[in-house]
This record gives structure tokens, sequence and C-alpha cells, in this order.
């Protein structure tokens, strides 16, 4: 009989693998090591967290990484451009399709058919994309409270991403992995019906909004927790790359949406809001949150105008076919090329190099958002109480699936 | 001030740090780059930083790609953007593949942005580029005992790791 031993075990494996970063015998007297994850509730996924205390002030974070890292930069050069959609889809689990319009949107600018787009598609793209913001922000604002210890919110929040859940599923056939934007069109045309369903939903959301905010952000304790906590002053957020809510956080209305002003963006009407620092400091845990609140409001609006466009101008035909130009080989010319777009979490890009011969990318980088957005927290989290460090991991919303890739 | 073109960046480099230190233009590009010799690439990042009417204030992305065996060269991309101007610039350095005694150096950039820190040891990580001057250069998604650099074209996998077969 044989068997197949898997793993090898030896005492010096752990440490060899992922080294700690601090020296127990260098450490001053009060100081202790206190690592955090992989394995937390409140890391948000396989976030190992090393943490030098002093009592119960911090006093230096190192974050490691890589627990969930599927090579696919690797896989992505082994693949054609519209069978990494896929993989596409898994980098950030919870906005699937804004990172496939990101993808999707690279190429066809590669291509140059970026102006052969039919704007039934755009608007059908746009609209999705924002469904998927408002339940990426349900997430990122219930799992926020209940790292800080209030649980209904998260039901909440759940409750009504799941109706967005089943509106997307019913669009592309999936919950949350949808490969439903392709290169130069789409999978399918929306299903009938889609458009009433939708608006019933948005008549439904809309009074919703109001009791999150009471729930959450005019919360009390809510307040007290975040407000004043983990303020990140603008420059450093510039000079540290964030994006997303946390840089519009800090006070500067800076979203990709209008200054790239790509898809049918420009022709839509929404406002960018900002942090303000009503609550305690400006770029505190308080605005970014608040930040993603009000950007609810505003891709709900942006919703009600593209199903208005779809059932007006852009109306639904018995010819109209989403997968008219879409080409059979994707093959670019010979180029680098790099595309950003706003995902609900930050600046997400791409980045292509193309031989010109091949359907298959020679290099395809992911400037991940939440990796940038991540790398703050070390600053961030200088001589804070150990208790805020959750509250400032929190309000950086990350997804590992996007950090590790 | 207003948005800068690519060629006039690239006159403002020549005319500051010397008419060498931009190796070679591609402009006919959809997004032109310009290639920066490498001992240069710190001064050259610290004058599009600093100079009032670039004000290149962030680093939108970093990425080190492999030409493969045959080229021997691997490249590390800056995507710059400024944010009050609204205008970007893509720099980039090319170095020879060298071997696993003998890593490639770029200077690091981690002193002007931020950003450039954990890029830099992603690129460390993937490709073996020894970024020198960086504070803390180590592995960040792989195991640090992992052996050799995945995104290499020429990137065999090792056998077993802790015993654990690698390749399936």
């Amino acid at each position: 009989m044989s068997t197949t031993v898997q793993y090898q075990y030896d005492p010096t494996h752990l440490k060899k693998s992922g080294e700690d970063f601090f020296d127990p015998s260098m450490l001053k007297k009060h100081e202790m090591v206190l690592n955090i994850g992989p394995q937390h509730p409140s890391t948000h996924g396989v976030l190992r967290l090393e943490v030098m205390t002093d009592g119960e002030i911090i006093r230096e974070v190192v974050p490691h990484l890589g627990y969930l890292h599927r090579c696919f930069e690797k896989h992505a050069e082994a693949l054609p451009y519209n069978q990494i959609i896929p993989f596409v889809d898994r980098l950030d689990y919870m906005a699937a399709m804004n990172s496939e319009h990101a993808y999707v949107m690279g190429l066809e600018r590669m291509l140059g058919i970026e102006n052969d787009i039919p704007k039934r598609i755009e608007y059908i793209r746009v609209l999705v994309a924002e469904l998927n913001r408002l339940a990426s922000h349900f997430v990122a604002i219930g799992t926020y409270g209940l790292d800080i210890g209030s649980f209904t919110p998260f039901l909440w929040m759940m409750r009504d991403r799941e109706y967005i859940n089943r509106l997307l599923e019913w669009v592309s056939g999936a919950r949350m992995l949808y490969n439903y934007i392709w290169v130069g069109g789409l999978f399918y045309d929306l299903p009938v019906g889609f458009e009433e369903q939708c608006q019933s939903f948005i008549t439904y959301l809309k009074p919703k909004m109001k009791e999150m905010q009471h729930l959450i952000t005019e919360n009390k304790i809510f307040i007290e927790r975040t407000a004043g906590v983990g303020v990140l002053p603008l420059d450093l957020a510039i000079n540290y790359g964030v994006s997303g809510p946390v840089l519009r956080g800090s006070g500067l209305r800076f979203d990709l949406r209008k200054v790239d002003a790509y898809s049918v963006y420009p022709e839509l009407e929404f406002d960018i809001p900002v942090g303000k620092g009503e609550m305690g400091t400006l770029g505190d845990c308080w605005d970014r949150t608040q930040v993603r609140v009000l950007e609810c409001d505003e891709s709900i609006k942006i919703i009600e105008q593209c199903l208005k466009q779809l059932t007006t101008d852009h109306k639904r035909t018995r010819d109209f076919n989403p997968q008219k130009i879409v080409p059979k080989k994707i093959r670019p010319k010979a180029m680098d090329f790099y595309v950003r777009a706003e995902n609900p979490k930050g600046e997400l890009g791409f980045f292509f190099r193309s031989t010109g011969n091949t359907d298959v990318p020679l290099r395809c980088k992911v400037r991940s958002c939440c990796f940038v957005n991540l790398s703050v927290l070390p600053a961030l989290s200088k001589n804070v109480m150990l208790s805020d460090l959750v509250a400032i991991l929190g309000s950086l919303d990350i997804v590992m699936g996007e950090i590790d890739r | 001030m207003s948005k800068q073109t690519f060629a006039d960046i690239v006159t403002l480099i020549k005319s500051h740090q010397g008419e060498d230190t931009v190796l070679s233009v591609k402009e006919d590009l959809k997004q032109p780059q310009a290639v920066i010799k490498t001992s240069q690439l710190e001064s050259v990042a610290r004058l599009l930083w600093e100079t009032p009417s670039l004000y290149f204030d962030s680093l939108s992305c970093l990425t080190a790609l492999d030409n493969g065996e045959k080229e021997g060269t691997l490249e590390v991309l800056y995507h710059l953007y400024s944010i009050p101007y609204e205008h970007a610039f893509i720099m980039k350095v090319v170095v020879p593949r060298g071997d696993e005694n003998n890593l490639p150096e770029v200077p690091s950039l981690c002193g002007i942005w931020k950003t450039a820190n954990w890029h830099e040891r992603e690129a460390f990580d993937m490709y073996g580029i020894k970024f020198t001057g960086h504070p803390d250069l180590r592995r960040i998604l792989l195991p640090t005992d992992w052996q050799g650099y995945p995104l290499r074209k020429d990137y065999k996998e090792q056998e077993t790791y802790h015993g654990i077969k690698v390749a399936y």
C-alpha cells in the first residue's frame, strides 16, 4: 500500500515561511508583540497583522500578506484575453462587475473599438456596475458596524444586498462572479422585465437608505468609536497613492468617473461626496464611512437615470444583439496600455503589454486599490489604541482577493 | 499653468538632467513612454515631483515585466499622474536580467512616493529586482523561503515546498 505524504512536518517550517518582523529579544521593557490573524473576522479575510504594543497603545503594525495569492498575473500570461475575465471577477469578488468593466474598457481602447459600442450596452454596463457598487458598499458598511460592535446594520445591509445579488443573478446567472461584461459587448441583453424589477427595488431601497443613516452614521456610539480616529491627512493620502472613498474621506473631490469621464458617466448627473470632518477631524474613520453612505445615494441616482435611458432612448428591440461586435479573437497591436477605473474601493488599474501576434498578453498587471489602501495602515495606526486598529482597518474596506491576487 | 504634453516633459528632463538622461522615447504609442537611464532615475523622479509646473504628486502604478531570455532584459514602468493638472507621464528603466547571485538593481523611489514601497516589494518578489535604498525589501506575496521569481519567463517551480508537491 502506498500513501502520499503531503506535508512533512518540521518545527521550523512555519517560522521560515512567514518570518516575524519583530525580534522578541530586541523588545524594550513593557513592549509586547501581538499577532492578529490570519484567521480573524475583523481582518476581513486572511490578513495577518503583527502588532507591537506597549500596554494598549500600538507602537507599530506590520501586515503580512499573501495567504490568498492565486497567481492571477502568472495565469493571465497563459490565457487569451477573453478567458481572463472570469479571473478578473475573482480579484475583488465584492464588486466583480466594476472590475470587469475596467478590464474590458482597457481592451476595447487597445483594439480601438471603444466608440463602436452601442449606447444600450454602455448603459447596461454602468447600471450593473452601479448595482454592484451598492452591494460592495453595503458589505463595507455592514461589516464595519460588525467590527466595532453593532450587529443590526450588518443584517440589514446583507438583507438589501441580497436583492442586488438576485437581480444580478437574473442578469448573468451568477450571484457574485458574473463573467457578464465581455470585450465588445455583453453576455446577454437584460432579461425581460428587469427594468421594472430594478425600479421597484430602487423604490424599496430609498427609505432604507434613510434608516441606514439613522442606524449607523448618526448613531452616537458609532460616532464616538469612529470620529477623530485614524485621521489620514490629505498629503499623506496622496503620497501613499490611496484612492476611492479613503482618498475622498480626506477631503479631495477626486473620482475617476468624473476625472476620466469614461463610458456614459459624462451623460449622467451625480455628485462626488467628500469628507468634511463634521463629527471629528477631516479624514477620520467616520468621514470615510460617511462618504460610502453618501455614495450609495449617488449610485441610486445613476441607476435611476440608466433605467430611464434603457426604457426610453435606448429601449429594448427584438434585433438587438449584445454580442454583435464581440471580436472572435482579441488581438491588439503591439503596445503597452494602462487603464484605470473607479471601483467601489478605489482606482483599479490594469496594465497590458501585447505583442501583436497572439491573443495572450505578455504581461497583465493589476494595480489593486486595496493593496495600495492597505499600505497606509502602518502609518495610520501608530500610537493608537488596540481597539482602534480594528476600526481603522475596517474603514479602509479591504478585500483580500484583490490584495493577494 | 496647465496640462503638459509628453514632449514638454521630456524636454524639461533633458534640460535639467542632461541630454543623455532620456535614452529613448516611444512617442507613437497610444500612451507614450520615455526610457530613463537607471542611474539617474531617482533624480529624474525627484525633478518630476518637485517642479511646480509638473507636480506629479501620485504614482499610479509600478509595473515590472520580463522581456524573456532572448532579449535578456527586465523593465520597470512608472505611471505617474498629477492630480491638480490631470496630466500623466510614463517612464521606464531597462535592466539586464542578471542571475540568482547577481540580481539587477534599480534605485528605489520610496523616498518620493510611498506607493512605491509595497509595489517595489512585489516587483522584487515576482522578478527579483533589487531596489537599492528600499527600507524593507522582503517578499510580500510569497512565503519568505520560496525559491525563484515566479513571473520571470524562464521560471521553473520548485519540486516540493515543505514536502508538498508544487506542480500539478
